[in-house]
């Protein structure tokens, strides 16, 4: 095993466990924090491999940004310290989806593969990821960028019922949004 | 030189950088406010104007108790200067002090890194607010988080318009492309930048976070000790990083009037010290922004400026 395999377990173990400990804990802003660690491993991994870029926009988006939402978002509706006793979802049914899935994608790849090496592509640089996506790939960047504007007018026009079609089903317009810790 | 001990010097460089100049930009920001206010500051510790002060002040941090408050959720709580700190120390990693790699790692993708990593800030904001337990605090928290999660989209769209003009990511290469004349069509990338820039930091006329008259003193309210120290710390060097970011991207970092090859150390650090100052000024002369005024300049004065500068910079690379 080179230093580079150890690293790739390494934080692949960070990444797993981190990951079990969002969906195990009963402390919900921990869950969160726990993600955080998890999508940090996952850009340690991409760096490992070499793709400098992606590892950064890993850190930037998720980690700089959608987290930092998610939280956001629990600590405006109930964020108690401590555990929440009180969370009755059922466990099973996500395991066994999520067990399933990881299984049998990780049965597909090892069959795929083999002992098969492959040789690693030059570094994941900030040019050549521009040259890709801007030469081979312009068509489905530009359709995702539609896709993604869309989506953003959309939610304006659904968060702002004076320009939008959503006045009856807010109800009470005056209302504030109920706000409880 | 063998690898380890360029190693050794660079990164004990760096570290030098994180433990000095935000003690200078405090013991400048003691003296500059006093006199503009029309005192003296601190005059005592050290004998010469006052010079140790800050030292004194982190003797006292040390001795004095750390408290974790009894309802807090410790780990957490106590995490938080810590991931407060690493950003701005991994920032100063990349930032370039003069030519020839005078760096403390030259990084291919140095801007883009730099803006990433100064986003994980606002974990500590939301790590610190929430397990105080304190409604002051939590409330702290919520604002920084916001106002956090709103100016970062004008930094990174005012840092775009000077890669795409330099047509590099590196911070290193941005400096190289740079021309005295980009002070006058980057301009208003460099104001975008620099007011989103200080919102990042929580600095005034950005601190409604830390509100002292309405929040006590925000998502710091419970810390205590070393601890509080090393949250006070993370907004100096967030000042010297904020000031170096300008430098390097707009006002042309090494360069300068004579002798860029032997002295360009010396004109990054007079520029530094200079946006530091600027950003000392407007914490003496601008009263403190409403939470509602803050979000309005962001979304309706600095964001739509970014992108009509975004414009203006690629037609002017694709006319040149």
């Amino acid at each position: 095993m080179t230093g580079v395999d150890v690293l790739l377990l390494a934080l692949g173990a960070v990444a797993v466990g981190s990951a079990v400990l969002v969906v195990t804990t009963k402390h919900l802003v921990r869950a969160g924090l726990y993600l955080v660690v998890c999508l940090g491993a996952v850009a340690g991994l991409y760096l490992v491999l070499a793709a400098e870029l992606v590892a950064w926009v890993q850190v930037l988006i998720y980690v700089g940004a959608v987290v930092v939402l998610l939280l956001f978002a629990v600590m405006l509706t109930r964020a108690p310290i401590g555990a929440s006793d009180d969370l009755d979802r059922p466990g099973w049914p996500a395991a066994l989806i999520g067990g399933g899935v990881g299984l049998g994608l990780a049965v597909l790849m090892v069959d795929a593969y083999r002992w098969t090496t492959v040789e690693l592509p030059a570094a994941g640089t900030a040019e050549r990821i521009g040259e890709q996506v801007f030469g081979s790939w312009v068509l489905p960047f530009e359709v995702l960028s539609i896709l993604l504007l869309s989506a953003l007018v959309g939610a304006i026009v659904l968060s702002r019922p004076d320009i939008g079609a959503a006045r009856q089903a807010t109800g009470d317009p005056d209302r504030e949004p109920g706000r409880s810790r | 030189m063998p690898l380890w001990l360029e190693l050794v010097i660079r990164i004990g460089g760096v570290l030098a950088a994180f433990l000095i100049l935000p003690l200078l930009v405090g013991q400048a920001e003691h003296k500059v406010m006093a006199h503009m206010q029309g005192r003296l500051g601190p005059m005592y510790a050290g004998g010469f104007h006052g010079w140790a002060q800050l030292v004194a002040d982190g003797v006292k941090f040390v001795q004095k108790e750390d408290i974790t408050p009894r309802a807090a959720d410790r780990p957490v709580f106590r995490l938080a200067p810590a991931v407060a700190l690493v950003p701005y120390l991994l920032a100063l990693l990349v930032i370039p002090l003069g030519p020839n790699d005078l760096v403390g790692q030259p990084l291919d993708v140095g801007l883009f890194f730099v803006l990433a990593v100064v986003g994980v800030g606002v974990l500590a904001v939301l790590m610190s607010a929430w397990a105080s337990a304190n409604k002051y605090s939590l409330l702290g928290g919520l604002r920084g988080a916001a106002q956090l999660l709103a100016y970062e989209l004008p930094l990174v769209l005012a840092a775009a318009s000077v890669a795409m003009a330099a047509g590099t990511l590196s911070l290193s290469g941005i400096v190289e492309a740079w021309q005295p004349w980009w002070l006058l069509w980057q301009a208003p990338a460099m104001a975008v930048f620099f007011l989103a820039g200080l919102a990042e930091i929580r600095r005034p006329p950005f601190d409604m976070p830390v509100a002292d008259s309405e929040l006590v003193f925000g998502y710091l309210t419970e810390y205590s000790g070393l601890r509080f120290a090393f949250l006070l710390l993370a907004e100096y060097v967030g000042i010297v990083v904020i000031a170096a970011l300008t430098t390097v991207l707009f006002l042309g970092g090494w360069q300068g009037p004579f002798a860029d090859e032997q002295l360009g150390w010396l004109w990054t650090l007079l520029k530094v010290a200079a946006v530091s100052f600027v950003i000392i000024w407007l914490r003496v002369s601008y009263p403190r922004l409403r939470e509602d005024q803050l979000q309005r300049l962001c979304w309706l004065v600095l964001v739509p400026t970014a992108l009509a500068q975004l414009i203006l910079t690629a037609t002017i690379r694709l006319a040149l």
